[in-house]
């Protein structure tokens, strides 16, 4: 009867066809960061939030351009990318998805 | 928990391999070509999607291949795009454990369960355009950074919820309330990352009885990838004030000042809020309301879909096909959508669709003929909104590529 009682309550706080609970698996990307200069700081740092497509899907960049993206990931989302690190990190950029 | 560097490189290396083994089958996608330069985007099945075209798969951005706005009024939930900022959102929400609170500069603060929502309160419906800010962004010349959408990055959806209006009214907003600031149950990786944080002046909500926090979305519970089990409907407005996942209300007595306001969505306070892109020092304001577009939605890389008439055996110079397409404003509604098969010489009046109310798609549609045979044809549409705004040749530009509304135009050759 309490079991009853607290199924009726639990299925009272959602109202009848309504999910109880949703989840979800994403699936992954088949887009690596392809091999380039400083690789393994550019996954070490940039994969923490993102994925290496996104970088690709960009239009090519200017030196410029990456490296006010790479100090934006710094400044605004609080990346913990050292300031030496952030010249090595746009070599990598340049070397993949650059505009010279 | 804060994580030191060396933490980081680990749980970093972890997050890497993870992904490495997801999915090593690059032959397995299907894949697309944006008219961008870097435009070529893999076709993927999400949970609750059909294939969506990737503009990042973490955090998810996924844009509605564009024949899904050709199917009706209403993009299909299993279409419509998807844009997550930050990669920390939840992949698994509880819906009978989920509470929307409502707190701060209230008489009563509130701890709504989704059944709350469904019986304390009056329900109301709105068909209502939800598109990004950045929609289009991969189009904008000169390129900018960002989320590269072709234009699939918005959709028509009916909204079932309650009026935020009255959830406010039950709270009780006190004197000196100056904004309503909304949060939703995603975060960044970083514990430092700003989390993503919408706000309104009082007096915008108070006097906006459409801004609903909705719990349907066609009929049916919303796809987490779209907000599960609440999200906030502003219709007219761009889609970053449509807060997924709602479940924070806070009424403050000051501006909010979070970096997704003060920074982000930002806009320049110029004539049609566009600037040169080597011009600075200008002023910016939140991004807001949203400016009448139409697409023609059965013609794909210079071939009609749908819509292409057999060719009279009596006379087969004769080359028909049904144009037709979309319209939508801020919510004046669409007065008048308008065809041109000379590049947007001379413009002829088209057929409305049925009108589902005015932040709705408009659906609209013309019959054409030409001569096959007759070469390369550049076909055009033009809306004009009630407000009087028409749509013009003039490309906004914008360092964060918002805002892009101007008359789209479409080669056929025949």
């Amino acid at each position: 009867m309490r079991a009853i009682v607290l199924g009726a309550v639990v299925l009272g706080l959602v109202a009848a066809g309504f999910p109880k609970s949703e989840s979800i698996t994403l699936p992954g990307s088949s887009i690596m960061f392809k091999p380039g200069p400083n690789l393994g700081l550019v996954q070490a740092n940039c994969l923490v939030c993102h994925n290496a497509d996104y970088i690709y899907f960009q239009p090519a960049l200017t030196r410029a351009q990456w490296t006010a993206e790479v100090n934006k990931m710094r400044a605004a989302y609080k990346a913990t990318i050292a300031d030496d690190d952030v010249p090595k990190i746009v070599d990598y950029l340049m070397s993949q998805n650059g505009k010279t | 928990m804060r994580l030191g560097r060396r933490e980081f490189l680990v749980a970093s290396a972890a997050t890497g391999a993870a992904l490495a083994t997801a999915r090593p089958l690059s032959a397995a996608d299907t894949w697309v070509e944006l008219p961008m330069q870097n435009g070529k985007r893999p076709l993927v099945k999400y949970p609750h999607k059909r294939a969506m075209i990737v503009q990042s798969s973490r955090p998810p951005i996924l844009e509605t291949p564009f024949e899904a706005f050709d199917e009706g009024d209403l993009t299909p939930n299993d279409a419509f795009y998807v844009r997550w900022h930050e990669a920390g959102f939840p992949t698994s929400v509880d819906a009978t454990s989920f509470r929307l609170n409502v707190h701060g500069v209230v008489k009563k603060p509130l701890s709504l369960s989704i059944s709350d929502l469904q019986t304390q309160f009056e329900s109301a419906e709105i068909v209502a355009v939800n598109q990004c800010s950045g929609n289009s962004r991969g189009l904008f010349s000169p390129r900018v950074a960002g989320g590269e959408w072709a234009n699939g990055g918005m959709g028509n959806a009916r909204w079932k919820g309650v009026r935020l209006v009255d959830i406010l009214k039950q709270a009780g907003v006190d004197a000196g309330a100056k904004q309503v600031s909304l949060h939703g149950l995603d975060h960044g990786v970083l514990p430092a990352t700003p989390r993503f944080q919408k706000a309104f002046d009082v007096e915008v909500v108070t006097a906006n009885p459409d801004m609903l926090v909705a719990y349907e979305m066609n009929g049916e519970p919303l796809p987490l990838l779209n907000g599960f089990p609440v999200r906030l409907v502003v219709p007219g407005w761009y889609a970053t004030y449509w807060v997924k996942m709602l479940s924070d209300i806070e009424v403050i007595d000051h501006v909010d000042d979070n970096f997704w306001m003060a920074t982000a969505y930002r806009i320049p306070d110029t004539p049609n809020n566009s600037v040169r892109p080597d011009q600075t020092g200008y002023k910016t304001i939140p991004i807001n309301k949203m400016h009448v577009r139409s697409f023609v939605t059965n013609i794909q890389n210079g071939n009609f879909i749908s819509g292409l008439e057999k060719a009279d055996p009596m006379y087969p110079y004769r080359y028909g096909a049904e144009v037709r397409g979309i319209a939508f404003d801020a919510g004046s509604g669409i007065k008048m959508v308008e065809f041109s098969d000379d590049g947007g010489k001379s413009w002829r009046e088209t057929k409305l669709g049925r009108d589902l109310g005015k932040y709705s798609f408009r659906r609209w549609s013309t019959r054409w003929t030409t001569r096959a045979g007759s070469g390369t044809h550049t076909l055009a549409c033009r809306a004009t909104a009630n407000s009087g705004e028409v749509q013009t040749n003039v490309a906004v530009w914008n360092p964060a590529g918002y805002l892009k509304n101007n008359i789209e135009t479409y080669e056929v050759t025949v």
